[in-house]
């Protein structure tokens, strides 16, 4: 079992949902960003989302965009994000990590090295933004045989049969983009969310978690009550960059801010 | 090199060219994008629908373009003799409107009531505005900040147009910040938005519709040449960004053997320097705005920044044909740095009276070159993919000269 399942296997055990915080790996520093994943999960985080920066990530909002500009400035690299976890892992065994980022950084290193790279510093899971599962299959077995699981995005566009095709290419949990829009962005509506993750459930028993505008405990907890798992980006790496020159304060804030999507949730 | 029949059944029908092209998006854009492919198959069969482009290309558009003989300029050169395809006298003044008129038209049947566009130089964001204002659509143009300000004369046609246009300041501010906005928009409007791509990339199945629209250059250009020369071309030559005004120069000809095809590129300080827009000359095969091809990338994976004098060509991707068409060898993609591309602005300016867009000037110097290396009994149809009159701006502030 992988430390991914292991952790919703635990959750559902336990009656619990996942909360999945998501920052960029290098923001607003390199030296930062272990101490951050630190905080995330002494403060509640079930599994961490870790960005690898992507000078062009069309799929993300100004928040995340400007985030990844902050890491690039330093020169953060695929290498050094994988790096991080690697050095996350030295005190942390238990919490999944599973990298979020764009295709050419990975393409650039091979799929197989990347793989090798990634799954000998303890990450658990990789969701390419820009990866269709359709043309996945290369990645995918590098992945898996590496014993790390593909996660893929299901959006409020993805016809049913598209929602097959994906699930069987999908491992871990899957990740459903909860509007039409980037990260960061609108409110999502529940209802919405509701119906398309009974369509889901009808075609797998993968976990499902649910992101993109979930910014505050009040709506975390009410898409809690429909998923296994909640991902919230933005609003964390807002507090990042709100904070950048006081890294105290990033520390205290967001162990503020994911403390209270963990009331939000578990309530 | 491969079967030339290869090159006219591409693309496949998950739009690979060889292992160039694909649909890497995010997967909300993946169901339109199916629909737009589905709407696209049904339509280009449809007799009605090519009567309608067809009928738009002649009456709106000015169609057909003249292939003209230079021949002051070839006499001047001494070599081949150069016929211009003269696409900047299309409605709008650039061959970006043949692609437009049919993707409005696309826009039209699909009921969506909205469009977006992406440009470099304007060009495009014009020939978006010009057709959407016809057909009562509400248009939106994501332009680099940094092309806003070299294209300021553009920016306000599309203003006047009815357009609204939005300064992309995030990145690099160009071309490609400006797409990864239009992206954006794209996804969040994706139900009543036709997004109008303005090159032969992106996912599929954009470079293949951009194509097909655009063959119109270069069907004419064929017959053209056969009624006014008596023969078919030895050489063709087209400037590349993105690459849609030399795909349809040259698609139509590919399997013509004898032809020759010569892509240029910008060599923007010199390809030496690293400061250029020539990923086919220098960069290597990634994946960026939907498909992959040769692009100008660090050796992270992160895109970077190019120069060009142009800003039509300043652009890190290319279509993914063009990398198709490389690695089989059948088209020659090559460079011409600023100073040719401006002195070529200048020589056809003085010696024909044609004042060419930096864009195509960069095919000129290219043909200036490789003419002088021909026979005077040889035909070199160089692409005029728009006319320079946008650019007038930028060569006063190279001399110095304020025109405010």
């Amino acid at each position: 079992m992988s430390r991914i399942q292991a952790c919703f296997a635990e959750l559902k055990a336990a009656n619990k949902t996942a909360l999945i915080p998501f920052v960029t790996a290098g923001d607003p520093h390199p030296q930062h960003t272990v101490d951050i994943m630190h905080t995330l999960a002494n403060a509640g985080a079930d599994i961490i989302e870790l960005g690898i920066p992507f000078s062009d990530p069309m799929a993300d909002g100004p928040t995340i965009q400007l985030a990844d500009e902050r890491a690039l400035e330093h020169g953060v690299t695929i290498h050094d994000a994988i790096a991080m976890v690697k050095s996350f892992r030295e005190t942390n065994t238990q919490t999944p990590v599973v990298l979020m980022g764009y295709l050419n950084p990975i393409e650039v290193v091979g799929y197989e090295a990347f793989a090798q790279e990634a799954k000998e510093a303890g990450v658990d899971g990789v969701l390419t933004v820009d990866m269709p599962p359709e043309a996945a299959g290369d990645l995918n077995a590098a992945l898996e045989s590496a014993g790390m699981d593909p996660i893929f995005l299901i959006a409020p566009t993805t016809t049913e049969a598209r929602i097959k095709t994906i699930v069987s290419a999908a491992k871990g949990y899957l990740y459903y983009v909860s509007l039409k829009g980037i990260t960061g962005a609108g409110h999502l509506d529940t209802d919405d969310v509701s119906a398309k993750l009974e369509t889901i459930r009808k075609t797998t028993d993968l976990p499902i978690a649910v992101g993109f505008g979930i910014k505050d405990p009040e709506t975390a907890g009410l898409v809690a009550k429909l998923a296994e798992g909640v991902v919230v980006g933005s609003a964390l790496v807002n507090i990042v960059a709100e904070n950048q020159d006081q890294p105290a304060q990033i520390i205290e804030k967001l162990t503020e801010m994911v403390g209270s999507l963990r009331q939000g949730i578990d309530n | 090199m491969a079967n030339p029949s290869d090159f006219l059944a591409t693309p496949d029908t998950l739009g690979n060219f060889g292992p160039y092209g694909g649909r890497f998006v995010s997967e909300t854009l993946m169901a339109a994008l199916d629909e737009l492919e589905e709407m696209y198959e049904r339509l280009s069969k449809d007799p009605a629908f090519q009567e309608e482009f067809d009928k738009d290309l002649a009456h709106y558009v000015g169609r057909p373009s003249p292939l003209y003989h230079a021949e002051r300029w070839s006499k001047k050169i001494g070599g081949a003799q150069i016929y211009l395809k003269r696409e900047d006298l299309n409605h709008t003044g650039a061959h970006k409107v043949n692609n437009t008129i049919g993707q409005a038209l696309l826009a039209k049947y699909s009921g969506k009531s909205r469009v977006i566009a992406e440009t470099g130089a304007g060009q495009h964001g014009v020939a978006s505005a010009t057709v959407a204002a016809r057909l009562g659509l509400k248009c939106e143009v994501y332009m680099g900040a940094e092309d806003v300000q070299r294209q300021a004369l553009n920016v306000y046609r599309m203003k006047l147009l009815g357009a609204t246009v939005h300064p992309v300041t995030s990145g690099t501010k160009t071309l490609k910040d400006a797409m990864n906005d239009a992206l954006r928009d794209w996804v969040t409007n994706v139900d009543d938005t036709f997004y109008i791509i303005g090159t032969v990339a992106g996912p599929h199945p954009y470079p293949k519709l951009v194509r097909d629209f655009q063959c119109i250059i270069g069907r004419e250009a064929r017959q053209q040449c056969l009624d006014q020369v008596g023969r078919l071309p030895d050489a063709l030559v087209a400037c590349v960004g993105g690459g849609s005004n030399a795909i349809g120069l040259f698609h139509p000809m590919l399997s013509d053997e004898s032809i020759k095809m010569y892509g240029v590129e910008a060599g923007g300080h010199g390809i030496e320097t690293g400061e250029h827009a020539a990923p086919l000359c220098a960069g290597k095969p990634g994946v960026l705005h939907g498909n992959r091809t040769y692009l100008m990338e660090d050796e992270a994976g992160q895109i970077i920044g190019t120069h060009s004098v142009s800003a039509g060509l300043d652009y890190p991707g290319v279509g993914p044909e063009h990398s198709w068409l490389k690695d089989c060898g059948r088209v020659n993609y090559v460079a011409a740095n600023d100073q040719e591309a401006l002195d070529a602005f200048r020589e056809l300016t003085l010696v024909e009276g044609i004042m060419p867009a930096l864009e195509s000037s960069h095919a000129l110097a290219y043909a200036g070159k490789l003419a002088k290396e021909m026979s005077k009994d040889d035909v070199i149809v160089v692409n005029l993919s728009g006319r320079g009159d946008k650019d007038i701006h930028t060569v006063a502030q190279i001399d110095g000269i304020g025109i405010d």
